[in-house]
Order: structure tokens, then sequence, then C-alpha cells
């Protein structure tokens, strides 16, 4: 390599590598800032080095899986809570709107909102999340043990005992029928 | 050290190349594109949890993988335009950028028609999508730097440098799913891992791959041989190619 090439390869590779360190050294000052959302562990106990733990006011994102059996919903509105787990602690979240199709018990969901206090949100906006695992119906019974439900036809078809909202309404015009 | 490769740096040789490549190429992507796609979007089995909306990962991953692909062969080419000074790898640069862009657009697109239905938003600011869009205004920048100065040297000069600088980038996108708690779910086809995804839909998702691979690899043929041309116009073996083709028209 002439002393030509050599010198603009260097200088190249250096503000390659300075760039990387820069860029390398803001994402490091932002770790905690880069995250979409606190996970509820993160949200009692703190998060990095000095245990920074959100205040109640102020606006945030929580992100975990629906605990079975702990979504409630209103009866008469659109209002729903639920709680969210991921490793210990249980934080509740209360929202009042649609949820998105894939929202179902067990199912990591992210949800946007204010902190309330120390393990309530309300949230105004709840998005779901799903995992990179893709199979058909019939691999995910066999291995999951999960039944294939299409997601508009899991609400009224759950039966947890907290849950209120459909049960009774549906019943009615069964019975009806078999009179 | 490479000194074998000079000869195909040569503007006439290179343009011979992709010229013999191309019909190849195409043909190949044409053909795998077709198969992969019509497969996965129509053949395969609905997902489990999220029915027929998975579906669009047979377009959506191929666009994001080769969004990545195509910028780090745009950088690497940036590099050997910007070190060794090789006009043939700075047409390079400015045939890739702007398919790449494309591939990055549909990429965006794609996600944000598979992140409403199924995450319940078009868009949201996490690391993935974010770094993706990041990718995009790279893109974008190559494509102006190079025709923002007078100077067209100078210009060709600037955008590479982007180019090659913007390779920070390609780390921060892969691993932002696995560095931050993000709402894009982590990588589903992994080299050191089984895929986390069953045969029966694996198979066309990797065709697709190959399909945009081949179709980034054809286009960028066309592209460099107009480049090669526009830049070579006044050079004695285009006019020769030019006469020739006026005979037999």
């Amino acid at each position: 390599m002439n002393p030509r090439r050599k010198q603009r390869l260097m200088a190249v590779s250096a503000i390659l590598l300075l760039l990387s360190g820069a860029v390398g050294a803001m994402l490091y000052a932002l770790q905690e800032n880069v995250d979409l959302f606190y996970t509820p562990s993160q949200l009692l106990d703190g998060i990095g080095k000095d245990k920074v733990k959100p205040v109640p006011g102020q606006r945030l994102r929580i992100g975990g899986m629906v605990v079975p059996g702990s979504v409630k919903r209103d009866e008469t509105t659109l209002k729903v809570s639920f709680d969210l787990v991921d490793t210990g602690p249980i934080v509740t979240v209360h929202y009042e709107g649609i949820l998105p199709d894939l929202f179902r018990e067990g199912q990591g969901i992210v949800a946007q909102g204010t902190l309330l206090d120390a393990t309530n949100i309300a949230a105004t906006e709840v998005l779901a999340k799903h995992d990179e695992d893709y199979m058909p119906p019939e691999v995910a019974a066999a291995m999951k043990g999960i039944k294939h439900v299409p997601p508009s036809k899991t609400y009224p078809q759950q039966t947890s005992p907290q849950q209120t909202y459909p049960a009774k309404a549906e019943s009615k015009p069964v019975a009806e029928a078999q009179q | 050290m490479f000194k074998w490769l000079d000869p195909y740096a040569k503007p006439e040789t290179l343009y011979r190349i992709c010229g013999l490549w191309f019909p190849w190429l195409m043909t190949a992507a044409v053909a795998t594109l077709l198969l992969g796609t019509v497969w996965g979007l129509a053949f395969t089995p609905a997902d489990y949890q999220q029915g027929d909306s998975y579906r669009i990962i047979h377009i959506h991953v191929p666009s994001a993988i080769w969004s990545m692909g195509a910028y780090s062969s745009m950088a690497i080419a940036a590099l050997i335009a910007l070190v060794w000074q090789v006009k043939a790898a700075q047409w390079a640069v400015g045939a890739i950028a702007p398919i790449g862009a494309v591939f990055t657009v549909i990429a965006l697109f794609t996600g944000a028609a598979w992140g409403k239905p199924m995450w319940g938003t078009w868009w949201v600011w996490d690391a993935r999508l974010t770094s993706e869009l990041i990718l995009l205004f790279l893109y974008l920048g190559v494509i102006a730097l190079s025709g923002a100065f007078a100077d067209r040297q100078t210009g060709a000069k600037a955008s590479a440098l982007l180019a090659v600088v913007g390779v920070v980038n390609l780390p921060i996108i892969h691993f932002s799913v696995e560095w931050w708690n993000t709402l894009h779910q982590g990588a589903t086809i992994t080299k050191f891992a089984k895929p986390s995804i069953d045969a029966s839909m694996l198979w066309p998702l990797l065709i697709s791959i190959l399909a945009f691979g081949l179709w980034l690899a054809a286009l960028t043929c066309l592209r460099l041989k107009t480049a090669i041309l526009q830049n070579e116009q006044h050079r004695p073996w285009v006019r020769q190619l030019t006469a020739s083709a006026a005979k037999e028209g």
C-alpha cells in the first residue's frame, strides 16, 4: 500500500473510531432513557446504579405480562384494570378504551400512562407485545399446550372468575333458545 | 494484496460483467420472489397467535435484512472509493443508495402495517424502529450529499465519508432489541440458534430473503451499468458501443 493510501485509510479509520466511540458513550449515558418501558420490578426497585424510581404523576410506559385472572372489566363502561408482572412485583394498570386484539391473559403488553402511586398506573394507551415465535396452531397446541383461539373470539369465551361482563349477557339468549 | 481485483475495477470490464450477470440475477430474483411471496402469503399456515397478520413477515424481514445488507455493501464500496480512489466504487455507492433507501421504506411501511393490527399502533419510538428510521435518513443523506456540491468530486467524497461512518448504526439496529426494552420482538432467525419459527413458515421466509438479495444485486448491476455509461460517455469504448448499437438498431 502506498503512503498516500495508507494515510487516507488511517484518516477514515480514525474518524470511524472516534464516531463509534462518541455514539457508544452517548448510548451508554442514555442507557436507561433508550428503554421504551419500565418493567414492574424496575418500577418498584428503581433502575440503574442509582436506583432511580419514577415519582407519582410522572408519565411513563410500563411493560410486562398480564397476570392470568387479573383482568377486571367494568360492566357498563370500557374501563378495565389488570395486573402486570415480570419477575416478581406486580403493578396494576387502569385503562379506559379498546384493548388491542392480541391482548389476553399471559400476553406481554406495554401501557403508556401516568403513575398514580407506587404500584398503580392510569394508562392512556395499551399496546400488545408479541414474541418472535411463529408456528401453526396445531404445532402450538402440541408444543405449548395452547389451544388456537382467533383473537376476536377470545373475550366471550374466557371464563375467569373475576370477569363480569359477557357471562350473564350471553347466557340469556342460549337459555331462551332452549326453552 | 488485492492486485487480482484491479482488472475488475476497469469501467469497461465492470460494465461487461454487470451486463452478463444482470439477466441471470433478475430472472432468479423474479422466480424466487414469486415463489417466496406466494408461498408465504397464501400457502403457509396461519400463526397460532397472530392469525393471518403475521404473513407480512415474508416481506418485512427480507426487506429489513437487505436494507442493512445494502448499507454494508455501500459502505464497503465507499471505503474503497475513499482510500483507493477507485472510480467504479464511487459509482457503486451512488447505484446502491436509492435501492437501499427503498428497501428501508418497504421495511418501515410493512412494519407499520403489521404493528397496527398486532401491537395496536402504527409507530412507536422504540430503539429498533427509531434506528431503522435513522438508517433511512443516512441513505437520504448519502444521496443528497453527492449532489450538494458544485464540484462533483467533493460531493462524492462527502457522501462516501457519510456512508462509511453511518456503519455505526448497523450494530445498533441489530442489537437494539437485546440491549434495551423494546416493543419490537427479538430476532427470529439467528446464526447460532434454532430459528423460533416453524419449518413450514421458515422455508418461504428463507426463499424470500434470498429473493430480495438477488433483487438487490440485479438492480445494483443495472444501475451501475447506467452510471458507468453516464460517466464514461466520452470515452472511446462507449462511443464504439453506441455506434455499433446504432448500426444494429
